[in-house]
């Protein structure tokens, strides 16, 4: 079976200015398994739309707390999970669609369709009033002994 | 970091530097915004030549950049797409808009 060889768990305020520091923290803890550029340039920008639709529509009213964890596999694999307790999605099917979107005119409502084409898995779950959890899933190709092979 | 805004013979050139995000794209907008609605050129041009990093934030800035161009009777081009966020333009499937122009002579 495939064993956890590391984990890492974050917390931050809802605070637009932490979305870099997101997509930063999280490519520092994949690098570990030496990624090429393309793969942490994917997983980057697949984390960065998940924070940041915490911040711009689950706390769309007030600041809350968005907590990050990452685990990584010994076959290479790495899980993102990136939750929050904000107003949570009354439909998932429809939110996931490309260019649905509730955001106005500066959203194009393509953060889903990103995590799903840069990413091999994505997984949303959410309860209306508790919170939204988006779980990616990435397999980095293994490249040397930093990636478990 | 952020917007360098100068005029050339054709209109108006935003290069933009650093990331796009959610968090940058607000005042990127509103310098390019600001700057627009002033002189309201034929041509707006953005430069995506120094941009590092970008999220679907980048697509809603040039989305709300073209139909402010297009209100304006003017043109959008977007300029110097690097390669490194080519997958993200192409996913938008804005590239049939024909505004684009990318630096890697693959495309
Ligand atoms: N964490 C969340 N909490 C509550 N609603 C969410 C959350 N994530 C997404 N949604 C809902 O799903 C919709 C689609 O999200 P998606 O990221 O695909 O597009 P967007 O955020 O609207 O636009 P873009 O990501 O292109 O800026 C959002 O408009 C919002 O209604
Ligand atoms: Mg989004």
């Amino acid at each position: 079976m495939n064993n956890i060889i590391n984990e890492m768990s974050v917390n931050f305020l809802s605070k637009s200015c932490n979305e870099s520091f997101a997509r930063t923290v999280v490519a520092a803890f994949v690098s570990q398994m030496d990624p090429t550029i393309d793969e942490i340039s994917d997983i980057k920008t697949a984390v960065s739309e998940a924070v940041t639709n915490s911040i711009v529509h689950a706390y769309k009213s007030g600041i809350g707390v968005i907590y990050i964890s990452a685990k990584m596999y010994d076959n290479g694999k790495v899980i993102i999970k990136i939750r929050d307790k904000g107003c949570g999605i009354e439909d998932v099917e429809q939110a996931m669609q490309p260019l649905f979107t509730t955001g106005g005119s500066d959203r194009s409502g393509l953060g889903f369709a990103v995590m799903q084409s840069f990413m091999d898995k994505i997984k949303v779950s959410s309860k209306v009033g508790k919170g939204t959890s988006v779980t990616l899933e990435r397999h980095i190709i293994c490249r040397s002994r930093a990636n478990g092979c | 970091m952020g917007v360098n805004i100068s005029e050339d013979f054709e209109g108006v050139v935003a290069a933009l530097e650093g990331d796009i995000d959610h968090h940058t794209a607000r005042d990127m907008r509103e310098l390019i915004d600001s700057y627009v609605s002033k002189v309201a050129p034929k041509m707006l041009k953005i430069d995506f030549g120094k941009i590092q990093f970008m999220d679907s934030s980048g697509i809603g800035l040039i989305m709300g950049r073209y139909k402010l161009m297009c209100s304006l009777k003017g043109e959008l081009k977007v300029i110097n797409i690097p390669k490194r966020i080519e997958k993200m333009v192409k996913l938008s499937g804005l590239t049939k808009l024909g505004i684009f122009n990318y630096c890697s002579k693959t495309t």
